[in-house]
């Protein structure tokens, strides 16, 4: 949240948090009308869908993840340059066998006719997953849904391989793991969206529009 | 909008054509249990199907077709043959094309009878031919047999057979395979000695199902491979040859008739191939205008395994298929655990059709 504020005054908008630190809310100084609401990440892809939200900021991989043809209902307006992570699939690293998706779908296979069930992936990124699998032609996987921890999944015996984000990759070699070479989903950072969907009114037209404006000069 | 009337009229007109042949009349339950149809077409189909679940069963899904239930519960009950047929909907999840329906129509026929499964083969297409009369229709037809059976039939590892028709479905990864195997691109190298490969297990933690025994099989088959002889140029030439071929029937039959002279292992294919268009000139169909695609049902119709064929609407290019059907062989076997016995199915879109039928009024 800081470097958003951040991001925000370097383009001379500054974003100020309610009094009370425990109201999840806020305005922009010197700028009437326009209402600062806090929410998790992964909620505001559904504001910004329905139109309750004008604009949000969050990361690109939940707005594609959440939203079907996201770009009809959200429209990216700058990225924010931070919050980088890549979305890839990881293997445990002791598969010395495995460093692409060919290989991982050959071994999709032997592990079908070893264990007599479908390779698990944790993931909570089904639908970005499940396209990716299906576009590189890989088979007889199955997946597995992790809300979070989702590194440890194998460690705890939930899955064979898991889609996750990740910037360092620090996480994933704790948790024994290794990506593959060309497993990456998607690459994300913070960007602000402005809804396609929701109405605006003149007036919310125009703070928008001089919102918009000032974003513009500094870019 | 559809009255729904005219189109519960358009099914019932379309149904009647199949349960003139005694089949029996089917229902099923809109909730299936999902495992059954995860097993089937892997996790694509949660792409395509609405899920709900059940506190007691797990994951459950509206129904997103009738085939694969009607299967199971053929091969459950009775294996003795059978005509079904039914008539009801079916929902679909429409992600990448929102315009279309999530909840349409089908009307189907599935016969399980081992006896003459050529003739089978031209009752069902012939039927669904009757049933489409009056509607501009292109028809496209194909045989995923043939296209197995010159799989199997190329001079190389049953390993590498097997890695092949397991894609046959999927055919960028086919011809993926296909060209590592050929030497025309390059395949997976051991780029390490077996022992290295060893000590660098060591160096990591195991985790997770897949142990190290499977690991090590795999290096030795990736090793092996890399060892193999690629497969013969010519041979991959008559295979592309068949995935490229486009023609009618008869010329299509007398074309591959010549390839296999180089290739024995498609004959029994052919041979089935010649019957069929036998028993569906029988039936008043011209095999000499009936168009015939070596690739045809390797996208989208995963589970058949033989005579494929599709009827498509001649003046509205982007409409789904008006109709779709083929023989599915193995997975009666799949389902089956064990027994097995020859089928042929097709399913029509009532919607489609009569669209269809007032457009062409008009």
């Amino acid at each position: 949240m800081g470097q958003t504020f951040d991001w925000f005054s370097e383009r001379g908008i500054n974003l100020v948090r309610s009094d009370s630190d425990r109201e999840y809310a806020g305005h922009i100084k010197g700028i009437k009308n326009v209402q600062l609401v806090f929410l998790s990440a992964s909620e505001i892809p559904r504001e910004l869908s329905s139109g309750r939200l004008h604009f949000g900021v969050t990361g690109n991989d939940v707005i594609q993840e959440k939203l079907v043809h996201f770009n009809q209902l959200a429209k990216p307006i700058s990225e924010l340059g931070f919050g980088f992570a890549d979305l890839i699939i990881a293997v445990p690293s002791f598969w010395v066998d495995v460093d692409t998706l060919d290989d991982f779908d050959a071994v999709s296979a032997q592990f079908r006719d070893k264990h007599g069930y479908r390779l698990r992936i944790a993931t909570k990124y089904h639908r970005l997953l499940r396209e990716f699998l299906m576009k590189a032609g890989v088979a007889d996987y199955q997946i597995v849904d992790s809300q979070g921890a989702t590194e440890g999944a194998v460690k705890n015996g939930l899955a064979e391989a898991i889609a996750d984000i990740t910037s360092t990759g620090d996480t994933l070699k704790a948790n024994h793991l290794k990506i593959l070479s060309d497993g990456l989903i998607l690459k994300s950072q913070a960007t602000l969206f402005k809804s396609v969907v929701a109405d605006f009114s003149q007036e919310e037209n125009q703070v928008a529009n001089s919102l918009l404006k000032k974003l513009r000069a500094k870019n | 909008m559809t009255d729904l009337k005219d189109l519960s009229r358009e099914a019932k007109r379309l149904a009647v054509v199949f349960e003139a042949t005694g089949a029996q009349v089917v229902e099923l339950d809109f909730l299936q249990i999902s495992n059954v149809l995860l097993d089937l077409y892997g996790e694509d189909i949660r792409g395509r199907a609405f899920i709900t679940n059940d506190p007691v069963y797990g994951e459950m899904m509206l129904r997103p077709d009738f085939t694969i239930p009607i299967v199971e519960q053929h091969m459950t009950n009775s294996l003795s043959p059978a005509r079904y047929t039914y008539c009801g909907k079916v929902f679909r999840r429409q992600e990448e094309f929102p315009d279309r329906p999530r909840e349409f129509l089908q009307v189907g026929y599935e016969i399980f009878d081992g006896a003459n499964p050529e003739k089978a083969d031209a009752e069902v297409f012939s039927l669904v031919n009757e049933a489409l009369n009056g509607i501009p229709v292109r028809i496209a037809t194909g045989d995923i047999g043939i296209l197995m059976a010159a799989v199997r039939s190329l001079s190389t590892t049953e390993t590498r057979k097997k890695a092949l028709l397991r894609h046959i479905w999927r055919p960028h990864r086919f011809k993926t395979l296909l060209n590592q195997f050929s030497g025309l691109s390059s395949k997976p190298q051991p780029n390490q000695d077996l022992k290295d490969y060893n000590k660098l297990i060591d160096k990591f933690q195991t985790i997770g199902s897949r142990n190290i025994q499977e690991i090590k099989e795999r290096l030795q088959q990736i090793k092996l491979e890399s060892e193999t002889d690629t497969i013969d140029p010519d041979e991959v030439k008559i295979l592309d040859d068949i995935l490229s071929l486009k023609d009618t029937c008869t010329v299509a039959l007398s074309y591959l008739e010549k390839v296999s002279k180089k290739m024995p292992g498609i004959e029994k294919t052919l041979d089935n191939f010649a019957k069929r268009l036998e028993f569906l000139e029988n039936n008043g169909i011209s095999v000499d205008v009936l168009d015939f695609e070596g690739s045809y049902g390797r996208t989208s119709m995963e589970y058949y395994d033989g005579f494929v064929f599709g009827f498509y609407s001649e003046t509205q290019k982007d409409l789904a298929p008006v109709a779709t059907g083929g023989r599915y062989d193995a997975l009666t076997e799949r389902m089956g655990q064990g027994k097995k016995i020859p089928a042929v199915g097709a399913v029509l879109r009532p919607d489609l059709t009569l669209l269809l039928r007032e457009n062409n009024r008009d």
